[in-house]
This record gives C-alpha cells, structure tokens and sequence, in this order.
C-alpha cells in the first residue's frame, strides 16, 4: 500500500487516534489499536517509515509532526492502559474479602511460677550487693541441718521445726528444715570473704491453712572483718526496698531467738491499707518477713574458721510469703496445685526478667 | 506465757500503762503476741440499785423493777431473776450495750406488754463466771453509777508473750519484770521469801540413784491441811494465764511456776510407801500419768518412785496415782533438779508435752531450789494450814557460777553501736550479772548465756536494736560481677524458653506416694514420718506430680495442658536437677481455619525437647537418637537424645501402663530433660569462630527414596549429609507416604558452592554419591 501523503496529515490522525484510544473499551480493544497504529504494518509506523523518501526540506518540515504524533499515540496508549489496569485491579479489589473480625490462630501462652520470678528478682538484687547463689542438698543430714548450726540433739529449738525424718541410711537423714545448711557448706567448702544467698525448697512436717509440708526460702550469709549489726540492718533495708520497690519500707528489728546466731533479729515490717489491702510499706501495723542475726561463734568455728578473725551477719526469709505479699496473693496453698487458671493469673511473662536496668518487678 | 498486768506489778515497781508494757517487751525480745482486756466489754455495764420490785402483770415469773443507774430518772426493767428485790445492788446495761455472755446486744423492749429499758445481768452474762441462777449482788457500800468494771478492778490488761527457747528464766513473771526493770521500765521488786524452819523431820526418806538425771531432790512434808479452793486473788492470776483453778495445793504449785518459773510437784503421802526415790525406769514400767493416758517407760528415763512403783515421770508429769484430791490432808513438796538434756529426750521419747518439761528442758535456776520450797510451803500453810516438816536436801543442783569474757568494746564491733561502758555494766548488773574485772559472773538463772556475743546481745537489746545506726556493706569497686553458676543459668534459660514456648510452670510437692514412685523404679528415700501415704517418698520422677497436676486441669475442663517443672529427682546417688514437661489435650483447638483439634503427639515433645535443649545450649545437632526411652515409655513412641554415652533427654509417650496407673489424661506426652547431663562448653571465649557469607547462590535438588520399614529417617538424613560434607549444608525431610512400593521419604538437599558455580557435570557426581549414600541403607531412588 502507498500511502498518500496528503490523507496521512499527523494533525488529522493525531485527533483521529487520541479519540479511538480513548473510546477503547478493555484491553483487547486496546491492544488491537496500539497494533493498528504502531505496529509493523499500522498507521504511524508506516508515516514514519515515510520518512526515508523525504527531501531535506519535508523532512524538517514533516519529521517534527510524525514524531510528535507517535509520542502522543505512544501516551495515550499508557495512559489509556494504565485506566484500564486501575479499573480492573478496582473491580477485583471489590471482590476480594476476608472478614478480619475472624480469630487469629491461637498462640499458646506460657507462664513463669512466681516463685521462680521472685527467686530471679532476689538474685538479681543481691548480684549488685555482691552476693552470689549457693546451693546445697535437700536430703541433709543431721549434722548441716542442727548440729553444726548450734542446735545440738536435745535442744528445745528442734522441736520448732517439725522435721521430717529419712528411713534408713547410715547416718541420720533429715528434709532440710531450712536453707541454713548452705551456710555451714558454703562456709566449710570455700575461704572468706563471703557473701551468697541460698534460695531452695525447705520441708516441715506441718500443713494448714497458711503451712504447706514444704515451701521456699533463701537464705543470707556475709562472712568477713569487721561486719555487725548496722551492717545486717542496712543489707535488710536495701534489700527490701529494692524488692518492694517502695522507699517508704520501714523495719523494726527485735530481739529473738535463733540456736546459729547471737545476737539474734526477727525482723518485722511495716504495712499500711491501701484499696482494703493491707501492702508492705509505711508503719500502720507490723509483720513478721525475716529471721536474722550475727553468726554464732559455734558455727564459724564448727566449719573449721576462726570466729575471733571471722564474724558476719545470715538472714532468711521464705520465698512464698515474699511473692505474696508483693504480689497479692492470699492461698499458699495454691503455689503448688498446678492449676492452670492460677497460673496464667499469678505467672510472669517469659520476658519479664527482672533486671536492674529495668526494675526487678514485673 | 500469759500474765495480767496487775501480776506484773506485784513484781515491778512501774506506773507504766499496758500499752507501754507491751511496746517495751517486744523490744527487749519478749514478743508480746496479744494484749487483752476484759474489762473493755464490760466498761458500759454500771453499779445499779433496784428500788422498787413488783410482780409482772401478764407472767408470774418476771418482776418488774425500777432502778437507779445514778443518772437521770430511774429506769423500768424487767426481770426474770428470783433474787430481783427492792433495795439490792447489782449490774446494769442499759440500751444499746452488748452482753458478751449472751452475745446480744440490748435495746429497748416490750416484755408481755411491759416496757423495758436495759437488763439486770447475771454472772454468766457477764463472762465472769458459771453463775445464771440470778443476778449479781453487790454490797450495799457499791457506788451506784460507777462502771461495773472499775468496781471490781477488773481492768486488768492481760499479755501473751511468746518467750523463746533460750529464755527460761523469763518463764515466770518475776523474770519478765527482771527484764523489763533492766529496759528502764521500772523496779524490780525483790522477792519476799518467807522462812519456815518446820517443826518435825519430814518422815519420809528422800533419795537419789540417778544422779546424772536428777542431781538435787528437795522435800518436806505438810500435815494437817485442807485442800480447799485456792483464794480469789490467785484463782484469777490463774485464769489470767489461761490455767483453770482445780484446788489450793495444785493451784499454788501452778502459780508458783508461772510466777518463779519453778515448778514443783505435791504427792497425796496417804499413796505413798517407803522412801520417795529418783531413779531410773525399769524396761517395761508404765506409769499413768495426770492427763490418765499411761506411758511406757525405759532406762533411759528419770522417775520418782516408792517402793512400789513409779509416781512421777520426773520433771515431765505427775502420777495419777500420787496427785492431790480434796481429800488430802498430808502432802510431800518435790522441789528437784532435773537434768535438761534427759528430759528433753524423755519428752521428745514420749512425745509429751507440759509447763514442767518445757521449764525443766530449758534449765530451771538451780540456785532457787531453796527458795522456791519456801514460797510453796508458806503458801500452803497460809491458804491451807498444816504443820511443815524440816526441808530434805538429797544431792545438789550444780550452782557453779559461769563467768565469760566482758569486752565492752564488741557491742560496737558486732552489735554496731557504741555502749558507753559504765552503761554496759550497769544493763549487765540490772540483769543480775556481777562484774569482776574483765569477766562477767552469770546469774544463776540464765543459763543461755556462755560467750561475749551474748553479752553483746544483752547489752543492745536493753539499748534498743532500733538505735543501731544502718551501716552500708562495703562495696566493691566497678559494676557487680556476675554471680549466677552455670546450672544456674542452664535452669534460667530453660525456664524462660519453656515459658516463651507457651508452657506454664508448675510447682509440685518434691514427695510422692509409694505406689507412685514403683512405677519409675522406686524411691530410695523414703520419709519415716510423712504428712500422708501421698507424700510419703522423695520423688525419683517429676512425672507422677505432672501427671496429677494434668488431671486436675482436665477435670477443671482445661483443653489444652502443657506443664513444666523445674527440680529435682532424689535417687539414690543424689539429687539431679532436671525439667519434666508434660502435654495433654489438645495440641492446637479446633478452628475456623484448622478444623478439627489435633492432640499433642511424640513429636510435639521432640520439639519442646530441642527447643529447650538448645536454649540451654546443648550441641542440639549433634545429638544422637535412640529409639525407646526405658520402661516408663512407649516402647515404639519414644526416644532418648544422647551425645556419647550421657543422655541428656528422654521424652515421648508415656507408657499406656504408667498412664493409666497415674491417671494421666489420654494422650499424654512427656520429655525429660536432665540437667547435668548438658556438656559445659568449651572454652569461655566470647569471640565467635570467623565467618564470612558464602557469596554463590546454594542449589537445593530433591529426591524421592523408597526405604526399608524400619530405618530411621534420621539415618537417611545423616547419611546422606555425609556424602559430601563440604557441599551439602542440609537435608530436610519434606515428605513421608505409604505407598504400593513402600514407604517413601522424599528429601530436599542444599548444596552450597563454596568458590566457583557448580557445574551439571558436579551436581551430576554429588548426586550420585547421595544416592550410593542411601543405598547402604537399603533405600532406593524412586522411579
């Protein structure tokens, strides 16, 4: 086909094109038009193929409008494909639903038993104190449980602890009563300077509404020159001000009565009713939270130091009770039913690790 | 021990008040536990006169009365006690006054159509005695409108004081007042000891053949007397401290324990025969003792005994044979000193407790034997009359004063405050200690006291621990080191990343029942006085509490369980840290997405298994698997996790045997993980091994083999990892299916060029040696 010059005016056909390509009604529609014109055989490729016969004059003449007519062609096909795409992707977007009210698949949620939190929140608090955590057997015999503690056979203080005695065995076994053995093994296994706390499980024969046959306690020991009772008060202090994270912690200190120290502490607290609770903290009333006392002679120089060198300071307190009373709860004996409900209630978080930077409670 | 604050006085000069009493006793270290008054109920009740009685119109048993209260008009009252008459004194509460006899509270009433302003109270109403067959009359001197209480002085504070093991000497009134006297609150006042020479030689042989448990035996008859009741004024000390008045000679044997914390024992001399003897027990003896239970006797014990047998569990308990009765007009006074370890065993022995034992077990004062029989017998002879015999004195009391070292300069050093010493030795000499020189002499009484520490608590208890100036612990320089041990840690982790994993932990008695612990092999230690047969052994397993814990939750109508508990397993060669988890019901719930709820498998405790494993930081990786974790398991749906010969972790199903004796929810699966089985790493460098990203893309080629029945998976995996260990970084199974030809595991295998693009030709070769590499074991390529 030979095109006529004169009928292929870029002025007429640009008006010509930009109409149909914009009357085009979907995709096929366009593409056939972009084909007729610019494709190998269509409309504005065979102008410009015009182009070649073209004298130097028509060419500068012609050749601005020919290609101005394949941009503005080329423009309105985007253009045009662009409303096309826009209109379809609208018309599947309205089809596309999903009700995001729906549940999303359940994640389990796992807990941390309070008392381990506590536990970590005390060794967190002593570690900056310079304490570290010692462990020792539950399963004790008789001599780290009484005897090297200064409480000999027919002391009047054993029957306060309603021990539970092991069958058998060569020497006489015992649950430990209390976390006080880690004392003397700490004492006997390494040299002083010593500062550790010992937290663990600790049995008494003895169940009711507040006494679980076995429980938590941790216990204190500072071993070193020169340490006395300003020192204990002041470690008792930090201690449970840091825990309670409350600065209006105030202790009352009393004289009492423990076989392993002298002088012997209890140690009592002050609380006040905030929202009906009673919460630790101001001076409304007292409670009992510890034990404590310098280190009785006896039991330095029964794991093998020299108690006029060597003196210092043990306290202990019961992990539970601690939990409770910064945490709210009121049944000890829920600590160790495993019930599902109380733990995702009463449990920590798994991200919850109390730090000093980020506060010991959680 | 419970006193009256008007016992108290009797003892310490003070106008101090009970409120001051007590705040001071608790400070001193005598824990006051309660303070009570009854008088406080009572305060509201007046002195009243009736003056007028008349019958009732509407009931032949009531009066009606009118009284004066001694303020306003008298009152119409209505009365229904026989001895209600005209001009009598007695008890009013008015309206609105509680009557703690009756617990009711009065108001205003009509009685058969009779108004009524208040009551008349009887002595049962009142709480003030047994008494309700009328009303309480007063002497005609009684000031009418005065309160009730004030009248018959019954504003009387009584204190509970928990004296602690060491303080024998402050289990009678007069050592409290001791005490308190030495705080500054007052005199002590001394004791007034009366002197009874006796006017015949007491009849009856005294003596001792068990020295070491009865060094001292003190006695002398009282005759002619009358087992009456004991007096008003000792009747309420009495029931002040909680002891109920029996008779004169029981009451004053009581009273003089509570108040000189000496106790002493009266015998019937018509029960006895021959001479009075403290001796040991014969094998067999029994004696009946005053609480009427009998107790089998043995050598290891001290008795008082005639010549035909035992009377007295000595310092412990009388004889039911030998006590007093109203009858008793003779009696023989024991004031003994008993050995204070030989009756804590035989207490502890007998599991019997008493005023006597607890007194005797901490050690009497063994220089008030004396004494102590003179305040007895001049009690008796003034309540009951009689005649005293001459004192018997067999053995002595060991009175070897102790001395101990006084370093005045320790109550700073160890009690951190500075006592000036002049005020050291003066708290010490108030205490009853004497100074000499550089030592203290110990009172007789305090025998808790052997060392300077005690000095020191002596001192700073009496200054006050709340003048002990707060001393921070010296600290060490830079930031605090690290303290936790590595167990420590391996528990912290694992805790957290079971927790994070979704399961809850769990706190389980450390005791089990028998029956319990046979089906894990047993427990080697079992506990000789346990709380019940369900706490009886020390756990060899943390499943059994799991298990019981899961079947709680599930009866609650929990659907999903996933327990864990971190402790420990008490075998016989110690005890061994270890995590037991535990996962019943549903493993994910059914859903809108998922459908049907899946239960937990073997494999979800594989998973939780690693999970924790690795946290822990155990070489996950290299961790072998053997099939069929023991006995405790399901032979075909369990496993153990090894590295050489250790096992760190076992897990799986529960044998179907153990489940059901355990009653552990269907389905349960469980792992063990056990702790110190967990290899230290090597080495504490804190730098990693060198590493750079491989910069080739890896390939990953699949294949399908068609496997024996019985090979593991993870044998095909690690085989086939082995083929080019440099090339293949990983194998993964990505799907298992029985078919015609048997079962199929079809593997994807990652092959991570490390210099220069793999060739076909290369990938050609790496599967060959992955396919000869499955061969060996049997599996062929698929078709």
């Amino acid at each position: 086909m030979t095109a006529d010059p004169e009928t292929l005016r870029p002025e007429a056909l640009q008006d010509s094109w930009t109409r149909r390509i914009a009357e085009a009604g979907d995709g096929p529609a366009l593409e056939a038009l972009r084909i007729a014109a610019l494709g190998k055989a269509g409309e504005v490729t065979a102008l410009l193929k015009t182009m070649g016969s073209l004298t130097q004059e028509e060419r500068q003449e012609r050749g601005p409008k020919i290609h101005a007519l394949r941009e503005v062609v080329t423009g309105a096909l985007a253009a045009k494909k662009d409303e096309l795409d826009n209109a379809e992707l609208d018309r599947r977007l309205a089809t596309e639903r999903v009700d995001l009210s729906l549940p999303a698949r359940e994640a389990a949620r796992g807990s941390i038993h309070p008392v381990s939190q506590v536990m970590d929140e005390l060794a967190e608090i002593f570690a900056d104190l310079g304490f570290a955590v010692a462990e020792g057997p539950e399963i004790e015999d008789d001599w780290h449980n009484f005897t090297a503690l200064n409480i000999p056979e027919t002391h009047p203080a054993r029957a306060m602890h309603d021990t539970f005695y092991v069958e058998g065995g060569a020497e006489p076994m015992v649950l430990r009563t209390h976390t006080s053995p880690v004392q003397i093994r700490t004492m006997q296994s390494q040299p002083p300077p010593i500062r550790i706390i010992a937290p663990g499980r600790v049995y008494r024969s003895d169940s009711d509404a507040t006494h679980t046959p076995m429980f938590h306690q941790i216990e204190g020991l500072v071993i070193d020159r020169g340490i006395h009772m300003g020192h204990l008060k002041w470690t008792l202090e930090t201690f449970l001000k840091a825990f309670f994270e409350r600065d209006d912690i105030v202790l009352r200190l009393r004289p009492s009565y423990f076989p392993f120290t002298e002088p012997s502490a209890e140690v009592d607290v002050g609380w006040s009713m905030e929202k009906g609770r009673r919460v630790v903290g101001g001076s409304e009333g007292w409670m009992e939270v510890l034990g404590s006392g310098m280190v009785h002679p006896r039991v330095i120089a029964a794991c093998g130091l020299d108690p006029d060198e060597w003196q210092g300071f043990a306290f202990g307190t019961g992990v539970d009770r601690l939990a409770m009373l910064k945490y709210g709860m009121d049944d000890l004996r829920a600590f160790f039913d495993g019930d599902l409900r109380w733990m995702k209630h009463y449990g920590f978080r798994f991200l919850d690790v109390p730090t000093l930077s980020g506060g010991v409670g959680a | 021990m419970k006193f009256s604050l008007s016992w108290l006085k009797s003892h310490l000069d003070t106008d101090a008040d009970a409120a001051t009493v007590a705040e001071k006793l608790t400070s001193i270290g005598l824990e006051v536990e309660e303070v009570s008054n009854p008088a406080e109920m009572l305060r509201p009740f007046k002195v009243a006169r009736v003056l007028t009685a008349g019958p009732h119109p509407q009931a032949d048993k009531l009066q009606v009365l009118t009284v004066d209260t001694g303020s306003g008009e008298p009152l119409q009252v209505v009365c229904g006690a026989p001895n209600a008459r005209a001009g009598m004194l007695g008890v009013f509460g008015g309206s609105g006054t509680y009557v703690p006899g009756s617990d009711i509270t009065l108001k205003q009433a009509t009685i058969r159509g009779v108004e009524s302003n208040g009551m008349m109270c009887s002595a049962r109403e009142l709480q003030l005695g047994d008494n309700h067959d009328g009303i309480i009359e007063l002497p005609d001197d009684a000031p009418v409108g005065t309160s009730f209480a004030d009248y018959a002085e019954l504003d009387d504070a009584v204190f509970d004081v928990a004296i602690t093991p060491n303080r024998q000497d402050c289990m009678g009134v007069h050592g409290i007042a001791r005490d308190l006297a030495a705080a500054g609150l007052g005199r002590l006042k001394s004791i007034d000891v009366p002197v009874v020479d006796g006017s015949f030689d007491n009849q009856i042989e005294i003596r001792i053949e068990d020295p070491e448990g009865c060094p001292a035996f003190y006695g002398r008859m009282v005759r002619g007397l009358s087992n009456k009741a004991s007096p008003e004024w000792m009747q309420q000390r009495l029931k002040a401290a909680g002891q109920r008045p029996i008779s004169a000679l029981v009451d004053i044997t009581n009273y003089v324990m509570l108040d000189h914390g000496r106790p002493s024992h009266a015998y019937d001399v018509k029960t006895l025969s021959g001479a009075v003897v403290a001796r040991r027990a014969a094998e067999g003896e029994t004696v009946i003792a005053l609480n009427e239970k009998e107790y089998p006797l043995d050598p290891s014990m001290t008795v008082i005994a005639d010549d035909n047998n035992a009377h007295d569990i000595g310092g412990i308990m009388g004889g039911e044979h030998s006590g007093v009765s109203p009858e008793t007009t003779d009696v023989l006074l024991e004031v003994a000193y008993f050995d204070p370890k030989r009756i804590a065993r035989t207490g502890q022995r007998l599991m019997l407790t008493s005023d006597a034992r607890s007194r005797f077990e901490r050690g009497v004062d063994p220089a008030f034997l004396d004494d102590g029989l003179a305040i007895i017998t001049g009690l008796i002879l003034d309540i009951c009359g009689g005649e005293a015999s001459r004192v018997t004195r067999a053995g002595t009391p060991p009175v070897q004063a102790k001395r101990v070292a006084f370093k005045p300069e320790r109550a700073a050093g160890l009690g951190g405050i500075d006592v000036p010493v002049d005020e050291q030795i003066a708290i010490l000499e108030r205490l009853g200690f004497s100074m000499d020189g550089n030592e203290a002499v110990v009172p007789s009484w305090r025998r808790d006291i052997d060392g300077s520490a005690d000095l020191v608590e002596e001192v700073v208890r009496m200054v006050g621990y709340d003048a002990i100036p707060s001393t921070p612990l010296p600290r060490a320089n830079g930031v605090a080191q690290a303290t936790a041990t590595r167990g420590q840690m391996i528990e912290r982790k694992i805790r957290r990343a079971a927790a994070a994993r979704g399961l809850d932990e769990a706190i389980n008695w450390s005791f089990i029942s028998e029956a319990e612990a046979a089906l894990f092999g047993g427990a080697p230690h079992v506990l000789a006085n346990p709380i019940s047969e369900e706490m009886k052994v020390m756990r060899p397993s943390l499943i059994p509490g799991l298990a019981a814990a899961a079947r709680r939750n599930a009866d609650r109508g929990a659907a999903a369980i996933r327990l864990f508990e971190v402790g420990r397993r008490y075998l016989a060669d110690g005890e061994k840290p270890t995590v037991t988890l535990l996962l019943a019901g549903n493993a994910s719930p059914r859903g809108w997405q998922d459908g049907k709820a899946t239960a937990f498998d073997a494999h979800d405790a594989k998973s939780e298994v690693l999970a924790l494993l690795e946290a822990a930081g155990a070489p996950v990786a290299s961790l072998q698997l053997a099939m069929n974790a023991g006995p405790t398991w399901h032979p075909g749906r369990s496993a153990t996790l090894g590295l050489g010969k250790a096992v760190l972790a076992a897990f799986g199903e529960l044998h179907p045997r153990i489940a059901k004796a355990l009653d552990a929810p269907v389905g349960t699966v469980a792992a063990e993980l056990y702790l110190d089985a967990i290899p230290a790493p090597r080495g504490k460098e804190r730098a990693r091994a060198a590493f750079a990203p491989p910069t080739l893309q890896p390939l990953s080629r699949d294949f399908a083999f068609i496997v024996p029945a019985d090979l593991a998976a993870d044998a095909l995996v690690r085989a086939i990892r082995g083929a080019d260990k440099q090339l293949i970084t990983a194998v993964r199974v990505f799907d298992r299916y029985q078919g015609e030809q048997g079962l199929s595991l079809a593997l994807e295998v990652t092959l991570q060029p490390v210099d220069k693009s793999l060739t076909e030709v290369e990938i050609g070769e790496v599967s060959g040696k992955i396919v000869a590499a499955a061969g060996k074991l049997g599996a062929q390529l698929r078709g």
